[in-house]
């Protein structure tokens, strides 16, 4: 009798267990926070400033779409996580998206049933090695000690690079990308890879950037965006939807300037669809009609949210590249608003 | 409801009643038992269940495929031929061999370090027992992480980097008539190699196989066995005469002859690091993460290895000493040949748990990115697979495996130890 009892108990616990994967939009709503998952630090990308709020090119992501569901760009707790920590985070729930600079890949979104929402940075893995070595090209490389963040796709295309052109090369695996700066700048491996951006982040912060050079060659293809779990398109939808509005935003020159005129109507369609002054887009994604407004005035649009990050005028000082406007030669390309 | 739990029911005089399951002392343990039992296997059963049906709902499954697919990664000490093609099983048995090779050194210096500084610590000289107590307080009182991550970054900033020994004033120099090299990424000794390997032909020069090794292997124990026969010869010869022949020099030529043929017809010749580019090439490079992991673990492990030391000491009574030193023992060898065989029996259990200790803490190797099975397996091949409850039940089974294996040849040693009744 006893045990009928527990195998009772046991077996409502396991059909309640079994039925706890519900809407995540409806999740933030009820927690009134959105649960973003950023990395443990890199500079201009996610990173606390000195008065311990979380600031970058990522985080503009998160606050965005916290502004878009809840209205409020503070109203997210941000979750460090580690090349290793990151994608359990995700399946686990523990995290409602990853904005952490992370590759896009066939398997990550196939295998690892993830849903990427699109690309915020277009990447590729470079080296840094001290100028004093008189290295001026990658495939000069030969025999020399690599440091690489362990875990990341930065490791297999390392891995290829060196196979492919012949050449020996001594890894020197390290947890997060902190540690491995620090090793490099004992001299514990010769040369740091990475993707391009994080190495000239990290550089920014040398206490003589200039005695460090980055190769030339980029030796990949590093499509950095944000992404969710597998299963909840309407989540999906709404993170997707949320960085194209910022992308469309600076396409169709809406910026933190105008932000306010513009929604008061304008002659543009599409602006008027994008600012809710038209149509109902935001109702279609579960949200109400002045959400993309709300997420364009958090940090302004793409182009504003780049150069305040990670522009040329940052210490960081990266140049828009691959990663300017479509109209402008770059990749930067959202789909219409319609 | 149960029963059918008591066999011995048929066997008493006494009519059975279903009472008796719970007031009956013979019977009401019994009767506990049973009820745990059933409960473990439910709780097990469902936590199994509930396993596989959220597996089955987020379209994972169980598969041991990805064993076979190519890696895709480098490592960098590889104790077999491995490289960024071979399989991710291989991946795992580079990690497998590495963490053995970390456990077996730091399990070696360990017994060494706590032998000594347990017996020290029990020493009359009131400066060397305070010295040993200060060492065996700080070092297994401080975590073994942060012992591995101190020596690590004590080792990466104050030794010298390769770039140091270049140039026509190096800043850094060589040491031992310039055969070693001591840098922040590792020491680099000279390794032998052998001229007239067996696997050498005329297309394919190679400069040493395992079949040069074991030919040299199969000296030293020829050699081990002549030399056991001569020390038995020398004990009977004692035992009859009163006087034990000097055999040093026959010890010496049985041990040094064979081994100094094999290795003369072998060829044996030095390949000596020397700097390459970036870095030393050539010889046996002794990666700085496994220094630190060893020395870490060593250290660590053998403070408390010490305290076992002295526990064992401790418990063997002091008339053992004094009826030794009446015999005419001296110190040292009242502690060889008396003392320590009998606190063997009293440290040997203990010590079987510190190994265990150290190859269950060497999965702390990635804080310096040394590549154990944790690395590979649990943590390269974890993340580019995304197979985590595959790799985890592996690793899982891997470390019971070697613990159980070391406990097995640990408790054997200390049978043959342990104090014989007849």
């Amino acid at each position: 009798m006893k045990k009928t009892v527990i195998l009772g108990a046991l077996t409502v616990a396991g059909l309640a267990a079994g039925a706890a994967a519900a809407a995540t939009l409806d999740d933030v709503k009820a927690r009134g926070k959105l649960n973003c998952g950023v990395t443990t630090g890199v500079p201009g990308f996610a990173e606390p400033d000195a008065n311990g709020v979380w600031q970058g090119f990522d985080v503009a992501v998160c606050r965005a779409v916290a502004a878009a569901v809840l209205g409020d760009s503070t109203a997210v707790e941000f979750v460090p996580t580690t090349g290793k920590t990151r994608f359990t985070a995700l399946a686990s729930g523990e995290i409602d998206m990853l904005a952490r600079n992370t590759t896009w890949t066939f398997s990550r979104d196939v295998d690892l049933k993830f849903e990427f929402t699109g690309v915020n940075y277009y990447d590729g893995q470079g080296f840094m090695i001290p100028a004093e070595l008189g290295v001026s090209s990658a495939s000069e490389l030969d025999g020399a000690t690599v440091c690489i963040q362990t875990g990341t796709t930065t490791e297999l295309n390392l891995a290829d690079f060196f196979r492919s052109n012949n050449i020996s090369y001594e890894p020197v695996p390290i947890e997060t990308g902190a540690e491995a700066v620090q090793q490099y700048n004992a001299g514990a491996c010769d040369v740091y890879t990475t993707d391009a951006s994080a190495l000239a982040a990290q550089r920014a912060n040398f206490e003589d950037p200039s005695a460090h050079v980055i190769m030339p060659e980029i030796i990949s293809k590093e499509p950095l965006g944000p992404l969710v779990r597998h299963g909840d398109h309407e989540w999906g939808d709404i993170v997707r939807w949320t960085l194209n509005a910022l992308i469309t935003a600076e396409e169709l020159g809406v910026n933190s300037a105008n932000l306010a005129e513009l929604s008061g109507g304008s002659n543009n369609p599409e602006i008027n669809r994008l600012l809710g002054t038209e149509g109902d887009l935001g109702a279609m994604l579960g949200l109400d009609a002045e959400w993309a407004k709300r997420a364009i005035g958090v940090a302004g649009n793409y182009g504003e949210v780049f150069a305040k990050n990670i522009g040329e005028d940052t210490p960081i000082g990266l140049a828009r590249g691959l990663n300017a406007q479509w109209t402008d030669g770059g990749l930067i390309y959202s789909p219409p608003f319609r | 409801m149960t029963t059918i739990s008591d066999p011995s029911v048929g066997t008493t005089n006494q009519s059975f009643r279903l009472a008796m399951l719970l007031n009956d002392t013979r019977y009401r343990s019994l009767t506990f038992q049973f009820i745990a039992l059933v409960a473990i296997i439910a709780f097990m059963a469902f936590v199994g269940g509930n396993l596989v049906r959220n597996l089955a709902e987020a379209g994972l499954n169980i598969s041991y495929k990805f064993l076979g697919e190519p890696a895709g990664y480098d490592i960098n000490q590889r104790p077999i031929e491995y490289d960024s093609q071979s399989s991710h099983g291989r991946a795992a048995i580079v990690g497998l061999l590495n963490t053995l090779i970390v456990a077996v050194l730091a399990c070696i210096t360990a017994t060494v370090i706590g032998v000594v500084a347990g017996v020290l610590r029990l020493s009359n000289n009131w400066l060397v027992s305070k010295i040993m107590s200060f060492y065996v307080e700080i070092f297994r009182n401080v975590p073994v992480l942060i012992w591995i991550l101190i020596i690590f970054s004590i080792m990466i900033n104050a030794l010298p980097g390769p770039r140091e020994f270049k140039g026509d004033t190096p800043s850094a120099s060589m040491i031992l008539f310039d055969t070693v090299a001591v840098t922040n990424r590792g020491v680099f000794v000279p390794s032998p190699e052998f001229s007239n390997s067996f696997a050498s032909t005329e297309e394919v020069p190679v400069t040493s196989t395992g079949m040069d090794w074991l030919l040299i292997l199969a000296a030293l124990v020829l050699s081990w066995i002549v030399a056991t026969r001569v020390s038995q010869w020398a004990s009977k010869t004692q035992e009859e005469t009163g006087i034990r022949p000097k055999t040093w020099h026959m010890r010496l030529a049985i041990w040094a002859v064979p081994l100094a043929g094999v290795l003369l017809f072998l060829g044996l010749t030095w390949n000596i690091p020397e700097l390459k580019g970036f870095n030393f090439k050539g010889g046996l490079q002794i990666r700085g993460s496994l220094l630190a992991l060893w020395f870490a673990l060593a250290i660590y492990t053998g403070a408390f290895i010490a305290e076992n030391v002295r526990a064992g000491i401790m418990a063997i009574s002091k008339g053992q000493t004094e009826a030794a030193g009446a015999l005419g023992l001296r110190p040292n060898l009242i502690m060889s040949l008396v003392v320590l065989p009998q606190a063997l029996r009293v440290i040997i259990p203990p010590l079987i748990s510190q190994y265990l200790n150290i190859t269950k803490n060497s999965s702390l190797a990635i804080a310096v990115g040394y590549m154990d099975v944790t690395g590979t397996l649990g943590g390269i091949t974890l993340l580019q697979t995304g197979r985590a409850i595959e790799t985890i039940l592996l690793l899982m089974l891997f470390y019971l495996t070697v613990s159980l294996l070391i406990s097995a040849v640990m408790n054997v040693f200390n049978n043959r130890m342990k104090l014989k009744e007849r």
